[in-house]
């Protein structure tokens, strides 16, 4: 057997298996099929191109030889192996007088090079003379070529030809350098710009071959500017008559269809001229009634021709009855077998819905059954309709449905697009505020990483601001669901960063507010928190900050707190950490303890992070105690531009000047520029009092400066500002000292005061960076936030949690007279006679607009699920209600008169062909006539072949002996 | 526009490789994996397009079409139609078949620079410029009747040919 098998493999060889190759390569495609592993292979590769390296540069190479040594190059290039040194052959062999040589030589330079590569200039000279041949498939050659590699710079050096190319002979050259053209205008638009009016022309080409591959320029064209166009309507509809009309020759028949992919090119373009112009689309009706009535939905090309006027009509100025018909198809793809069909179905009815979302209410059952697919691609696409299509009714369904299959799919990419649009719809269109925490509470736990920070920060934002204005009791609500569902899963393991935070800053803004915890239980969540996330910084950062808020409101009610053994071990832990935030925040915690009730009111007011915080600039609240220290001799301020000597000097002198005359404490650099003035002046002159007043002297300021200022906001909201810079005076002391001393005050060496400065702001950084991203920021939305922040939070959230509150309204007031509103609908869509007041008894529930009814009735938490099946089955009454009495009234000639031809109407449509999407067999069917006859008698030729095939060892399919058989049939 | 053709075999060798926007050499292998990750992934019963925006760029598709021990992979952006595409693949294959006389795998391996100069012919500059397969099949038959009426020469070594021309 074993014999048998290599005698085979030799005669196989022997006689080239009729490939028309050599036996080298033969043996090389042998060898790497047969090679165990990548290395086998590798090396194989590595051999041949080492051979090839040889015999390229060999000049005793016979030139046929030299054809088959560049395509092996290019295999093994195929075979991702680094073939770079051949290109230059390749170049070479462009040169050449034979023409298979000069192919093969395009060939390789197309595949090898771009644009850009050093070699393209070699070639540009070749192409430019090749485009004047005689011979004109080396005419075509070297189009093929200029559209691959001719760049910006080189266009002007082949355009002329190119150009009088346009009107040559041969069609295939037209087509080619219309091709050509049109690549040069997409590299560069300006240097061909003068010549677009050539492809007018070429619209008009006696071949239809030609005129096809016009209209790929044209649409590009049209899409960028349809208004210049528009005369072209006309001529576009006629072209597109003919070919409906099959006057094309038969050769363009597809399937038994007239050019269709003329047809969809065409209908395109139609579509981009006909958006918004009533009169462009006046002219396109009929013939698009045309297609729809000859419309052959049993092949696939048929369908895709159904699918493209689809789209054109949703596309133009809406016509009634185009409509109808369109949304006819839709429904028919829709109910079809075929992913791809029901895919394309999706696609056109996401369309439609644009221009009469009620369209979509006839198709719930399909699109649900889409969503349920096994099919990822279907289903994503299914989604991205929900998505088009979602209202404050359904929001509900359509997010949970969103969030589920999130939850449950690995690739990274989609899930966040998809968390996102969660997001986003919930922003839009909650329809209550429960609901809206619990479904980002949903995404955060699922997708907390892959979510922008942003939305955590607005979430909190919403927590801490409410919905409704004068509804105070529901805000606290709010606060206090918020909660309890924190406590609850504050717990679980691998909750993402971002989820923490908000779960931290929630806890300790609100924990303790509606009585129901305590602060030691709050507390004692926290500390756990803190520990099961040692190497996040930022939730630890949360986590004590919130315990602080926490400590803090204890004390403004006057209670006893007394630490927690592992609060203990928390705060000591961090006073010794790296980073220098959470130490802050440990000691600032620390402090905290030690004021008493007053203090720490003014410092942590409960339920004041919306609060705007108003920076007095002026620092006015200073003002008598100035007036004090001046009565008590200070010497006064002198503001800059009224002092002498100093002139056009960074801030930081200015401010050491000042300081050298007040001389109680010394900065150098760390000095902020100009805002930071004044305020340094006053720390300057304050510390006295404060150090009188706390024991630690730095948190202290908290309590200095508001207590001369009640309208402060709570104590870490100001140390964005305030704090970060009272502790750099401590930073300052210690590594400041050198510096000052050895310096003179008004003419410090400049050197000193970079490295100085440096040094500073080194400190300065790590302390203050950290603290105004991670906390200040985001709590000092007031002040901090960068603008562009506040646009974005104004447009999603300000505007979307107006908005949400309005629609949560809304929906709660057409839940309570649903009956009548729907009534009216009902009436509408059925157009029955029917009193009004027989349907409030049965009004037929949507299924996709499940919001109104179960939504006042269940509580948001519940299954949608449970809502979504216990409506399919009137729902499925639904469409028969709003259907056949429509068809049975006004509207049903007109829709016989759309699909009076091939259409079965009524309950037969449901079940057009079961054959519908499979292409192969259709296409076996259709195409029957065409390739059956010359299969038949082949059968022999193809086992041979397969034969030959396995001989070689390089196919491992052996059941297949025509391996094409089963598109042929 | 279409962005690539890719013929890549069940074994994940691939058999043909055409951008039209240009892509290193050095990535050709990269993108043949991820697209055959995704072509083995999918079960057989699926819509034949999936949505590829994460190797070929944002609003890229692709179509693929599985044949015998190949995978015909057509990748897109958003201004072609799918369904169409996926004829187009079909077109494609037929071509093929009709230039083959019952196409296998081992005669795309072995004539792979068929295979292009007949893309060359249906798509130019990744726009569709022929798609009626008889015409693609006459230039193809043209073009090799010529290429072997001219190469009658060919077996005369290059350095004595170069040595008359010069």
């Amino acid at each position: 057997m074993e014999q048998l098998r290599t005698i085979g493999r030799e005669l196989a060889m022997g006689s080239q298996g009729g490939w028309g190759q050599s036996k080298e390569f033969l043996d090389l495609v042998k060898s790497i099929g047969e090679a165990r592993s990548k290395a086998e292979e590798d090396r194989i590769i590595a051999r041949e191109l080492e051979h090839l390296k040889r015999r390229l540069a060999d000049p005793d190479v016979p030139r046929r030889k030299m054809k088959e040594l560049l395509l092996r190059l290019v295999y093994a290039e195929m075979l991702g192996h680094d073939a770079s040194f051949g290109h230059i052959h390749a170049v070479k062999m462009t040169h050449d007088e034979s023409l298979p040589l000069k192919r093969t030589g395009y060939l390789a330079v197309a595949l090898f090079l771009d644009e850009r590569h050093d070699l393209v200039i070699l070639v540009v000279n070749t192409i430019q003379k090749d485009l004047r041949s005689d011979n004109y498939l080396v005419v075509c050659a070297a189009l093929t070529a200029a559209c691959r590699l001719i760049g910006e710079e080189a266009i002007p050096a082949v355009l002329p030809q190119v150009v009088e190319l346009l009107a040559h002979p041969k069609e295939a050259v037209r087509k080619k350098a219309v091709m050509a053209l049109h690549r040069f205008y997409q590299r560069s638009s300006s240097s061909v710009s003068h010549l677009v009016s050539n492809f007018r022309k070429r619209l008009c080409d006696n071949d239809p071959g030609v005129m096809g591959a016009t209209l790929c320029p044209l649409y590009d064209l049209i899409l960028e500017e349809p208004n210049s166009y528009k005369d072209l309507v006309v001529s576009f509809v006629n072209i597109l008559k003919q070919v409906v009309e099959r006057r094309l020759p038969t050769s363009y028949d597809y399937h038994q269809i007239p050019a269709p992919f003329i047809q969809i090119k065409l209908l395109k373009i139609l579509a981009v001229l006909g958006s918004g112009d009533k009169q462009a689309s006046g002219h396109m009706y009929t013939v698009l009634g045309d297609i729809f009535r000859k419309g052959d939905t049993a092949s696939n090309i048929g369908n895709a021709i159904l699918y493209e006027c689809i789209c054109c009509i949703s596309s133009i100025f809406p016509n009634p009855k185009m409509l109808e018909a369109a949304a006819e198809t839709t429904s028919k793809f829709l109910k079809s077998d075929s992913h791809n069909l029901k895919y394309m179905g999706i696609d056109a009815l996401g369309r439609l819905i644009k221009i009469n979302p009620d369209i979509a209410e006839e198709h719930q059952l399909a699109v649900i059954d889409c969503l349920e697919d096994p099919d990822d691609t279907l289903k994503r696409k299914t989604f991205e309709l929900l998505y088009k299509m979602t209202k404050s009714t359904n929001v509900e369904v359509i997010v949970d449905r969103m969030i589920e299959y999130m939850i449950n799919i690995t690739d990274h990419h989609y899930k966040t697009e998809i968390a996102s649009r969660c997001v986003e719809l919930a922003e839009q269109f909650a329809p209550s505020n429960q609901w809206f925490i619990q479904t980002m509470n949903k995404v955060f736990e699922h997708a907390g990483d892959l979510v922008n920070i942003r939305v955590a920060h607005n979430l909190m934002r919403l927590i801490a601001e409410g919905f409704g204005e004068e509804d105070e009791g529901a805000d606290s609500q709010l606060r206090s669901s918020a909660v309890d569902s924190y406590l609850r899963i504050v717990g679980e393991p691998k909750l993402p960063s971002s989820f923490l935070q908000i779960i931290c800053w929630v806890l300790g803004e609100y924990g303790t507010a509606d009585g129901k915890y305590s602060a030691s239980y709050i507390i004692g969540k926290l500390c756990d928190v803190a520990e099961a996330h040692l190497t996040d910084d930022t939730v630890k950062a949360y986590a004590i900050s919130a315990i602080f808020k926490i400590f803090a409101f204890e004390i403004a009610l006057g209670r006893k707190i007394d630490l927690l053994p592992e609060c203990q071990t928390l705060v000591d832990e961090l006073s010794a950490s790296h980073s220098t935030d959470l130490q802050q925040r440990a000691y600032e915690l620390q402090a905290l303890l030690g004021l008493d009730k007053n203090a720490v009111e003014s410092v942590m007011p409960a339920d004041a992070s919306c609060e705007d915080i108003e920076v007095d600039r002026n620092l006015s609240f200073l003002n008598s105690y100035v007036q004090q220290a001046l009565e008590n001799g200070a010497s006064p301020y002198i503001p800059e531009s009224e002092r002498s000597g100093v002139i056009s000097v960074g801030s930081y002198r200015s401010q050491e000047q000042q300081e050298t005359s007040s001389h109680t404490l010394r900065f150098e650099a760390y000095e902020m520029p100009k805002p930071s003035l004044p305020l340094a002046t006053s720390q300057t002159s304050m510390s006295t009092p404060t150090t009188d007043l706390v024991p630690v002297t730095e948190p202290g300021y908290y309590k200095e400066d508001h207590q001369t200022s009640k309208s402060q906001p709570p104590g870490d909201a100001v140390s964005g500002e305030f704090g970060v810079k009272l502790r750099l005076d401590g930073v300052q002391k210690k590594w400041g000292r050198p510096t000052y001393s050895s310096s003179t005050p008004s003419s410090l060496a400049s050197s000193q005061q970079t490295t100085n400065g440096a040094s500073h702001s080194d400190g300065g950084g790590s302390s203050s960076q950290p603290r105004e991203s991670s906390y200040g920021s985001k709590r000092q939305q007031g002040t901090e936030v960068s603008a562009e922040k506040q646009r974005l939070a104004a447009s999603l959230f300000g505007s979307a949690a107006a908005k949400a509150d309005r629609k949560a309204q809304a929906s709660r007031k057409t839940a309570k007279d649903s009956p009548s509103t729907e009534k009216v609908a009902t009436t509408n869509v059925t157009a029955q006679p029917v009193k009004e007041q027989v349907i409030p008894a049965a009004p037929p529930p949507d299924l996709l607009d499940l919001g109104d009814e179960p939504v006042s009735s269940n509580p948001p938490s519940a299954d949608p699920f449970s809502q979504l099946e216990g409506l399919l089955g009137p729902a499925s009454a639904a469409p028969v209600l709003s259907g056949t009495p429509a068809t049975s009234t006004s509207k049903a000639p007109d829709l016989m008169s759309i699909f009076s031809g091939d259409v079965p109407t009524g309950v037969a449509s449901g079940s057009t062909d079961p054959t519908l999407g499979d292409v192969n067999s259709t296409s076996s069917h259709k195409g029957a006539t065409a390739v059956a006859s010359k299969k038949g008698p082949s059968l022999q030729d193809a086992l041979q072949k397969d034969a030959t095939a396995r001989q070689v060892g390089v196919t491992p399919t052996g059941n297949n002996p025509n391996l094409f058989k089963d598109l042929l049939g | 526009m279409i962005q690539a053709v890719m013929v890549i075999s069940t074994q994940a060798k691939p058999r043909l490789l055409k951008f039209y926007n240009f892509q290193a050499p050095e990535k050709h292998q990269d993108l043949v994996r991820s697209v055959f990750q995704l072509l083995s992934a999918s079960p057989d019963s699926v819509s034949n397009f999936v949505k590829v925006d994460t190797i070929f760029g944002p609003g890229t598709k692709m179509v693929y079409k599985h044949l015998a021990t190949l995978y015909f992979v057509f990748v897109f952006d958003s201004s072609e139609n799918e369904l169409a595409m996926l004829d187009l693949v079909q077109v494609f294959v037929e071509i093929l078949d009709r230039c083959f006389k019952n196409v296998c795998e081992l005669d795309i391996v072995f004539n792979f620079n068929k295979l292009h100069t007949i893309l060359d012919e249906m798509i130019l500059g990744g726009q569709v410029i022929e798609t009626s397969s008889e015409q693609v099949v006459k230039y193809v038959e043209e073009i090799e009747r010529l290429e072997k009426q001219s190469s009658t020469t060919s077996f005369i070594p290059k350095s004595i040919t170069e040595r008359f021309t010069r």
